[in-house]
């Protein structure tokens, strides 16, 4: 039989605030265990929740960014059960009532091409503690202080299809959500954690199978590999005439499959009621007005834009958009060479290339956007060929200065001088004899293409730095 | 000085009468000497006590006291004390010692106030007898065979035994007004909102509130001033400004409209106490008053609302208590589950795991919307059936309990009967107004109480009907005779 796959997603996104959703204490990453746990982080009797301001206008963002339904009266709500990572017994979150209502999200797949994937909801919840189970000789070491940390759970609709489409969900959200600075998407340090709901039903069906929900991954790659083992695993049974069962299951990277979490992991009554020690968070037009106003320009806008005024295609438009830093460098490249689709190519291509390689983030990029844009203007003045130009780069890149000090400094700049030029055409065709003949013998169409040998042999000559398009005249004088 | 008036200490502090390390001295004495008979404290740190009242006579030699400065007060042992054992009458928190004061506390030092020391009460404060407490029960100073009424119950008694000039307490379904009813004291449950909850044990987040229990509504004007105002760090506390409440005491009540629900009249209410509660009316009537007959359509509804919304509350705000980070732990748990279940076994007391148990069930899956949210719909009503009150009248009076202190034991192992004596107090805490408990007569030898609700925010004007109240009568100015030094 042909399945068709049914993949929803819950993202747990770490805000980026300063302190925790609910008290003063820091939420820097790494500090010593329980530096960063103030009493009303380890529940000491009597202490009480504080709302933080910016993880709500945070949220109130990430809803504007997707086209979400702002919850005008939103309410925060105990989920209860017991845990030694979860001092006071329950999880504050939004269970009826969440900030961010339904949205859409436009996602771009590898072949270039769109898909609008629905957003359930977003609502603001507290990150548990951790339990470390090594160093205590048999006993649970307890760290609090991510307990109380500000999470966004964005939960999408059951839209997804493959493996591929889930990880272009995500990378997207990413985007976006690094786009508006609400987080710094840190995937390694746990600031973007993704629980798979998956489900297979017989192609053509519109009923739901049963899904399993694979906790807590935390990268992309194992995103793809968990849906892509998971999928084969249902198909398996049901393929046996065998049924799914609905269960949480973790994704072991190591061993690289899915197993079901121990019963005892999964609770199952969480008695949600509204938070007495919280008030709802009533937002008013005012507010939403204000936060749209500061929004910066969006990825799928820029996406958009990126076609339209430079005429780039969906693929290039996405890559180039994919971070507000990236999507700068490529506009400030383009306003000093003047070239949308060389810049484009440019970066792309050897900056990219370049950052990747030396595992190196564009902001911290040796080469600024102003120089490549340098570099791309003496190609497009024919100073140097494109094939010198890689050469410039790398010596840029390695801190050798700008494009015009290394052509300078390694006397790199095109020879234009038809005088010269024209003693190494000579020079080329005599020696070649044989090629000339042949040259002569073929006809237009095939002209064509044995021309590239006296090209590649003058540019040997002069070490590269013959300008092609004055070559290419001169043999097309010449030889006749 | 142990029997004069909070408003009288301060005088005499002021006039350096006696300095705050006498009068402090003279309740450790009296407490020393007496409290065995009233089991009214937990913890008394005579050190700390003395040291606290020697800086606020230096304060006060230097002129800068507040009015609170020197003046000992007892604190029900459900707020925080930093560095001070704070129980909450509960084993579970018999070795906690927080690293903090609860706002309220702090308010109070921040006053030059001096902390006598931390009083009995019900196991977080779930009880109307004191008799649920793991440092066991409390006597009523009128009749040391009769409860003091709780959950309040060592507050109210220390206060009317003349162990502390005034103290504080918790209101949670009537736990400050009950017990001072029953120990013939004056106390007042502000607003919700009013008083800072931060370092204050939670019981039921939506319903607790603390307050001041002393002789007078003057004396409980004169502490509210100190305890009433916003804290940011408690979002449920209200943003309006307090107010001076000792400014308005002494207005006339002339044209006071005073509402009597008939539901709070009717049958259930003893007859004795009621003729208390008539010929108090009358008083007030006297000074100008109108008595106007109005209706709580709902009020036979409060007791199971609030036996449902108080009990599921706690039973999550009691989750804490795990034995993982502070409070009592089970010796030797094999297992985590073990940790949790001997914990909690050993912890608590029968009243509290009651209560945790019908909590969770009201809230379980498939129980919740019979259970919790129609409570919280009957809630509303209500919370509107004194909205609509109020539009007729400016207070509200009525009996604070159906009759005088029952004796020790009496209702102990029945735990509905138990509940029925907080018929009348439920409301406020259900709809958030402030309550008050004035002394209202004396039923063979027993007090009983005058309940007086406000509209929100409306303590002032509560204070001021208890204040001219209590200027024409001497019920507050009765004391027990098994106090030495009272006379009845």
């Amino acid at each position: 039989m042909q399945w068709e796959t049914v993949i929803g997603l819950e993202v747990h996104l770490q805000l980026a605030t300063c302190s925790k959703i609910f008290s003063g204490s820091a939420t820097t990453f790494g500090a010593e265990p329980n530096t960063q746990a103030s009493a009303v982080d380890l529940a000491m009797p009597g202490m009480l929740p504080v709302l933080n301001a910016k993880a709500v206008r945070y949220a109130v963002m990430f809803g504007l960014g997707i086209g979400a339904e702002i919850g005008r009266r939103s309410v925060f709500d105990r989920k209860n059960y017991f845990y030694p990572d979860l001092p006071k017994g329950y999880q504050i979150s939004q269970f009826e009532a969440p900030i961010v209502g339904r949205g859409t999200f436009e996602i771009q797949l590898e072949d270039g091409s769109t898909r609008s994937i629905g957003i359930t909801r977003a609502h603001l919840e507290e990150d548990a503690g951790k339990s470390l189970h090594e160093d205590f000789h048999g006993q649970t070491g307890i760290d609090l202080n991510r307990a109380g940390t500000p999470l966004l759970e964005i939960v999408s609709e059951p839209d997804l299809r493959n493996a591929a489409e889930a990880v272009a969900y995500l990378k997207a959200l990413h985007s976006l959500v690094t786009y508006l600075e609400i987080s710094d998407g840190n995937m390694a340090e746990g600031s973007m954690r993704c629980d798979i709901n998956i489900s297979l039903r017989p192609k053509g069906s519109d009923a739901l199978g049963t899904r399993a929900e694979i906790k807590n991954v935390n990268s992309f790659r194992f995103v793809e590999k968990a849906i892509r083992h998971e999928i084969e695993r249902q198909a398996d049974i049901l393929e046996d005439g065998g049924r799914v069962v609905q269960e949480t299951r973790l994704y072991d990277a190591d061993l690289d499959e899915t197993r079901p979490m121990r019963s005892k992991e999964v609770a199952n009554d969480y008695r949600y009621f509204p938070e007495p020690d919280l008030l709802p968070v009533v937002i008013d037009d005012e507010y939403i007005e204000a936060i749209a106003a500061g929004l910066p320009e969006l990825p799928a806008q820029k996406r958009h834009r990126f076609v339209e005024q430079y005429g780039l295609g969906n693929y290039d438009a996405n890559v180039l958009a994919d971070s507000r830093a990236l999507a700068n460098y490529f506009e400030t490249v383009v306003t000093r060479c003047g070239d949308a689709k060389i810049a484009a190519n440019w970066v792309q291509v050897e900056l990219l290339g370049q950052l990747n390689r030396s595992e190196t983030g564009i902001e911290d990029c040796p080469v600024s956007a102003v120089a490549l844009g340098g570099l791309i203007q003496r190609i497009l003045d024919n100073s140097i060929s494109g094939k010198i130009a890689k050469q410039v780069f790398e010596a840029m890149w390695q801190g050798e200065g700008s494009a015009d000090q290394v052509i300078e400094a390694r006397g790199l700049k095109q020879v234009s001088d038809s005088g010269a030029l024209e003693a190494m055409v000579d020079q080329v065709i005599a020696g070649s004899a044989s090629q000339v003949e042949q040259y002569l013998a073929a006809d237009e169409e095939r002209r064509k293409k044995l021309v590239g040998f006296f090209v590649g042999q003058v540019m040997k000559l002069s070490r590269g730095q013959a300008n092609p398009q004055m070559v290419n005249e001169l043999l097309a004088k010449k030889l006749v | 000085m142990y029997d004069k008036s909070v408003a009288q200490l301060v005088a005499g502090l002021r006039d350096k009468q006696f300095s705050s390390v006498e009068l402090s001295r003279c309740f450790l004495e009296r407490i020393a000497r007496l409290d065995s008979t009233y089991n009214s404290f937990i913890s008394v740190d005579e050190t700390a006590v003395l040291a606290a009242a020697g800086a606020a006579d230096k304060r006060i030699a230097a002129g800068n006291a507040a009015t609170l400065t020197g003046i000992p007060i007892a604190h029900k042992d459900i707020f925080c004390t930093d560095g001070m054992r704070t129980s909450c009458g509960s084993r579970m928190l018999d070795n906690f010692v927080p690293p903090y004061d609860a706002t309220l506390i702090a308010h109070f030092n921040r006053e030059g106030a001096v902390v006598l020391g931390k009083t009995n009460m019900d196991e977080f404060a779930m009880g109307s007898s004191n008799e649920n407490s793991f440092y066991g029960a409390v006597s009523n100073p009128w009749d040391t065979s009769l409860v003091p009424g709780g959950s309040s119950g060592g507050s109210a008694a220390a206060v009317a035994a003349m162990l502390a000039p005034a103290a504080t307490g918790t209101d949670t379904g009537g736990s400050i007004r009950q017990p001072a009813a029953f120990c013939g004291i004056t106390g007042i449950k502000p607003t919700y909102g009013r008083v800072s909850r931060l370092g204050m044990v939670a019981f039921a987040s939506s319903l607790d509130q603390a307050g001041p229990m002393a002789h007078s509504a003057e004396d409980c004007a004169l502490l509210l001033n100190c305890m009433a105002g916003h804290d940011p760090l408690d979002s449920t506390s209200s943003e309006l400004p307090a107010e001076d409440y000792c400014a308005g005491l002494g207005g006339s009540l002339q044209g006071l409209r005073i509402g009597l629900p008939r539901e709070y009249f009717g049958d259930g209410l003893d007859t004795a106490t009621a003729r208390c509660i008539q010929d108090s009316l009358k008083e007030l009537e006297a000074q100008g008053a109108t008595l106007v007959e109005v209706s709580l359509p709902h009020s036979h509804l409060t007791i199971p609302t609030y036996y449902i919304i108080a009990p599921a509350e706690a039973s999550t705000n009691l989750s804490r208590f795990d034995g993982v980070r502070y409070g009592h732990r089970c010796a030797n748990p094999v297992d985590l589950h073990d940790l949790y279940t001997r914990t909690r076994e050993e912890g608590f007391g029968a009243e509290v795991k009651r209560r945790i148990l019908v909590g969770t069930y009201a809230l379980s899956a498939g129980y919740y919307d019979a259970y919790y949210k129609k409570a919280q719909q009957v809630r509303r009503l209500i919370k509107q059936d004194f909205v609509d009150c109020f539009s007729q009248v400016d207070v509200i009076a009525g009996p604070t309990t159906p009759g005088p202190a029952f004796a020790l034991g009496a209702k102990s192992d029945d735990p509905l009967a138990m509940y029925l004596e907080d018929i009348y107090t439920l409301a406020a805490n259900l709809a958030g107004l402030p309550g008050m408990s004035v002394p209202a007569g004396l039923v063979g030898g027993r007090p009983v109480g005058l309940q007086l609700i406000g509209n929100y925010f409306d303590e002032a004007r509560l204070l001021n009907v208890g204040h001219r109240f209590q200027q024409a009568t001497d019920w507050h100015q009765r004391r027990p005779a098994t106090a030495p030094g009272g006379t009845q």
